[in-house]
């Protein structure tokens, strides 16, 4: 079982999210079709009501979609996963930083420490 | 509450002079996973053991599918217990066998299966059975009945890391939520919270809070176990 989730999150969230990273990283292709529930369910070792409610969130914000009979699919559609991919930046990013501002980080100093990142070729780890 | 597969109202169960549980009120819904929680003594055998019939209440009345509960529930409700249900004069296909024989909804290819997925050998003497191992035997009994409610007590109790892990893989694989509602309880409250639906907490015999564990999480920022511990304090 691979069940690492955080505890301060639902799990179903988490497995959105999980399910948009592989999509934005190519591990799932536009159009492709994603485990049956009972087989996700197994593969991240939760409960199959939990994987319906991922699946049912992945159709509300148009990422998936299910055809009767035949399972749940990743969109075709090139534009929402374009969308999807600015999505996911924007959110990484405002955690990010929220931290550093609760760390008293200013967006000067951010900046420069990643310009030193970058120079020094940690970005690329 | 519409679909409640079970439905406790006002139950009371004294041992003697000890009130083991006291005032359960609660509805539990159909094709759900729901754990019971609570520190030793809190009375989660004794709401298991009401719930599938084998105590009766002294006062209040246990309602399944909206019948009242009564010894010939275990028709229905395929039941693990914390202790014994295994013989060890028979092997392991005997014991399946058994089960076959007395219970008509026991499905012998979903025990065949399990038995694979467990890797128990059919030719091997219960008696000689790890307890990993007999733990895996009693999971594979009682989830290869076709019951509409499976009552766990304490599945992972007394087994390690590996042996649990297989067990919730192996309930999640084959219990099937269309049609069955399962019940378990359980102090591994981390390594079973990704599997349940909804916990309900027990203490000193009473009920002490109840959620659907997404709630749970949404609402507090936390998992069961930190609901656990503010609920309790």
């Amino acid at each position: 079982m691979a069940g690492d989730f955080i505890p301060t999150q639902p799990i179903y969230l988490q497995l959105v999210q999980r399910i948009c990273k592989q999509i934005v990283r190519g591990d799932l292709s536009a159009g492709e079709k994603l485990p049956s529930q009972r087989d996700m369910a197994i593969q991240v070792g939760v409960n199959p009501n939990t994987v319906q409610r991922v699946y049912t969130e992945l159709e509300r914000i148009t990422v998936a979609e299910t055809r009767r009979g035949q399972g749940t699919f990743v969109t075709r559609d090139e534009d929402r996963l374009l969308r999807l991919r600015e999505e996911l930046m924007g959110s990484y990013v405002a955690a990010f930083l929220g931290d550093m501002r609760e760390m008293g980080f200013t967006l000067e100093e951010i900046l420069r420490s990643f310009k030193e990142c970058e120079t020094l070729g940690l970005s690329h780890e | 509450m519409e679909n409640a597969i079970v439905s406790f109202q006002n139950v009371s169960k004294r041992y003697q002079l000890k009130d083991a549980v006291q005032h359960l009120s609660f509805d539990l819904p159909a094709g759900t996973v729901v754990g019971f929680i609570g520190p030793n003594g809190s009375g989660k055998t004794t709401t298991l053991k009401l719930m599938t019939g084998l105590l009766r209440p002294n006062s209040g009345q246990v309602l399944f599918q909206n019948n009242r509960v009564q010894r010939m529930m275990a028709e229905h409700i395929a039941y693990l217990s914390d202790t014994g249900a295994v013989y060890g004069f028979y092997t392991v296909r005997q014991m399946v066998n058994y089960y076959a024989g007395i219970y008509r909804d026991f499905d012998r290819d979903k025990a065949a299966a399990m038995l694979e997925f467990m890797q128990l050998d059919g030719t091997q003497p219960v008696r000689t059975l790890s307890k990993g191992n007999e733990g895996r035997l009693k999971i594979v009994l009682a989830v290869s009945r076709r019951a509409p409610l499976l009552v766990m007590d304490e599945p992972l109790s007394g087994l390690d890391p590996l042996v649990r892990g297989s067990i919730l893989t192996g309930l999640i694989s084959f219990i099937d939520l269309d049609f069955q509602t399962v019940v378990l309880s359980t102090h591994e409250v981390h390594e079973v919270e990704p599997l349940l639906d909804m916990a309900v907490l027990l203490d000193h015999g009473e009920l002490r809070a109840m959620d659907y564990t997404d709630h749970i999480r949404e609402t507090l920022g936390g998992g069961i176990l930190e609901w656990m511990k503010q609920t309790l304090v």
